[in-house]
């Protein structure tokens, strides 16, 4: 079956408001993802028919609701080919993952004098979890820097990584860059120095295929809602061997063995680290999404986009006087730029007027701003339901921002 | 000497405002009030007079003479300049006490409410606190001196 756009946007309600009397367009995907019907459905049958808490009750609904929690897990595993379901822990997001990692490795291998490995263009999510742990244990954060075309320097990396190295963290696609870094490479080198290797998936897994085995990875986040899923629901991957190692994150309900007040033993993978009520209809929903997904075809979704994003590239370069940022051979699917002598934060005012919905700022990534010497720019991130018309409204709207602003 | 009100200063944007019914054209006629505003001295646009909001800059200072309290500012984002001069003609050249005294209805109801909203993050929502700020400050300092001087 090919890939229908407009099959597709049939299934996502949202794509039918107007905003300000026009159509929604709705380019901010890279922030978050809107949702299609069967997630919408599933999250609301689940309250009315399935709701109770997981792994607690002998009850009927109980068993029903671990149930589907467990299947969701399975889900995602296959889904980016995880060796085991119990690598697969829920958390509330890529963040809390990243902060997760930062937290419970750190506090089993990282001791004053070590280094972490982060990039120049890492979104704040994987910079500060990686700060505050350098704070706490007295060590080092090094960066690999990427140069004005957006691409990663990995040959830098070699020279950076010292024995006292403890971990790398790189994120898989730039939300900002939209570079695709080749996180095969940097894992094969710091593996040769047994340097475990954290890849955050927030922005790639949406968008293509993943096997976190063939990438070989150590850790893998991503988020739910900017793949179709709900909020509030995220996924850490880690390879067995060091979620075993390393301690839970958060102590509490559903991940001990026995407690007594003299110790505690904690239970086994993943419930190790699924401490509390976890979101376990965030979780049901994000197995609808990636059942979605699976159906459109993901590999279908990345041509589309990819389509999508030449076609941008295009024609904002096209204008003459946009600027864009980020001209790596391999991209995911979004375009940040500005406009000639015009402040992001006045286009995105226009743009929001049309109906299209960009983001504008520094998109937590400020050192990524700072490497062009900017205050900010505006972002246009696309999804499996954009269209090439969506982009020439784009494309219009910013023609009107340059007649009404002149630059 | 007949002083237009704050709140005279205000019917009058909005009536300004009214005859736009077009986003665009209110946009556009921002755009120009944008150039009307008493623009802060370069010397001043320092740390410590930038409100910073997430996106667009504003610089603000305040100078107070004879009662009166004064501002001048300037912003990066030219939506966010113009705003900032109609929040300066309203507020400016005013005693501490009117300048406290004051709820700022005419930005609702020339439809730029959304400009203010903190998600913006342009910085307008901090610009009025710290208008409101710097004349309770020269209202403590100087309280009472214009009663005095009347």
């Amino acid at each position: 079956m090919s890939f229908d756009v407009h099959k597709i946007r049939e299934d996502f309600p949202i794509l039918q408001e107007k905003v300000y009397g026009n159509p929604l367009v709705y380019l901010d995907n890279g922030a978050t993802t809107q949702k299609p019907m069967p997630v919408i459905a599933c999250i609301n049958d689940f309250h009315r028919h399935s709701n109770s808490s997981i792994h607690r009750g002998v009850h009927y609904l109980s068993e029903q609701a671990t149930e589907a929690y467990e299947q969701a897990r399975i889900t995602v595993q296959e889904f980016i080919r995880a060796k085991h379901s119990h690598e697969i822990i829920f958390t509330s997001g890529t963040t809390a993952s990243i902060n997760g990692v930062a937290f419970s490795f750190g506090e089993r291998f990282v001791h004053a004098g070590d280094e972490i490995i982060i990039t120049e263009m890492e979104h704040h999510a994987n910079i500060v979890p990686w700060q505050m742990l350098c704070e706490r244990k007295n060590a080092r954060l090094k960066v690999i820097p990427f140069n004005d075309e957006g691409i990663l320097q990995v040959d830098k990396l070699e020279e950076l990584i010292q024995d006292k190295t403890r971990l790398i963290a790189v994120m898989h696609a730039s939300n900002t860059l939209a570079t695709l870094n080749p996180v095969k490479q940097i894992i094969s080198l710091a593996h040769r120095y047994n340097i475990p290797v954290l890849v955050d998936g927030a922005q790639s897994v949406p968008h293509m295929s993943v096997d976190v085995q063939d990438m070989d990875c150590d850790f893998f986040a991503f988020s739910g809602h900017k793949m179709y899923g709900p909020t509030g629901i995220g996924i850490l991957y880690g390879k067995e061997k060091w979620l075993d190692d390393i301690p839970p994150f958060q102590g509490g309900g559903d991940m001990v063995d026995v407690v007594t007040f003299e110790k505690t033993t904690y239970n086994q993978l993943p419930y190790k680290f699924e401490a509390g009520t976890s979101n376990y209809v965030g979780a049901v929903g994000l197995g609808k999404a990636v059942e979605y997904l699976v159906t459109a075809g993901i590999n279908d979704v990345a041509d589309h986009e990819h389509d999508l994003l030449q076609y941008a590239v295009g024609r904002l370069d096209n204008l003459g006087y946009v600027t864009l940022y980020g001209r790596a051979p391999q991209k995911t699917s979004l375009v940040t730029f500005t406009l000639r002598d015009i402040h992001p934060y006045d286009a995105g005012m226009i743009l929001d007027k049309m109906g299209i919905a960009v983001r504008t700022g520094t998109h937590c990534a400020q050192p990524v701003m700072r490497h062009y010497g900017i205050d900010g720019n505006i972002r246009a991130s696309f999804a499996m339901y954009n269209t090439r018309e969506e982009i020439d409204a784009l494309i219009e709207g910013i023609q009107k921002v340059k007649t009404m602003f002149g630059g | 000497m007949d002083r237009k009100t704050i709140q005279d200063v205000q019917e009058e944007i909005i009536s300004e405002f009214e005859i736009y019914d077009d986003w665009m054209d209110k946009y556009n006629y921002i755009i120009e009030l944008s150039r009307d505003l008493p623009v802060i001295d370069p010397k001043l646009k320092v740390n410590g007079n930038l409100i910073s909001g997430c996106q667009s800059k504003v610089w603000l200072d305040a100078d107070y003479a004879n009662g009166i309290v004064t501002y001048t500012a300037d912003s990066d984002a030219i939506i966010t300049k113009g705003i900032v001069s109609l929040l300066i003609r309203v507020l400016s050249n005013r005693t501490p006490e009117e300048i406290l005294d004051t709820d700022l209805y005419f930005i609702d109801r020339i439809g730029l409410r959304q400009n203010l909203s903190p998600t913006r993050s342009n910085g307008l929502l901090s610009m009025i606190k710290q208008m409101k700020l710097y004349a309770l400050a020269f209202k403590t300092k100087y309280g009472s001196k214009r009663e005095q001087n009347e």
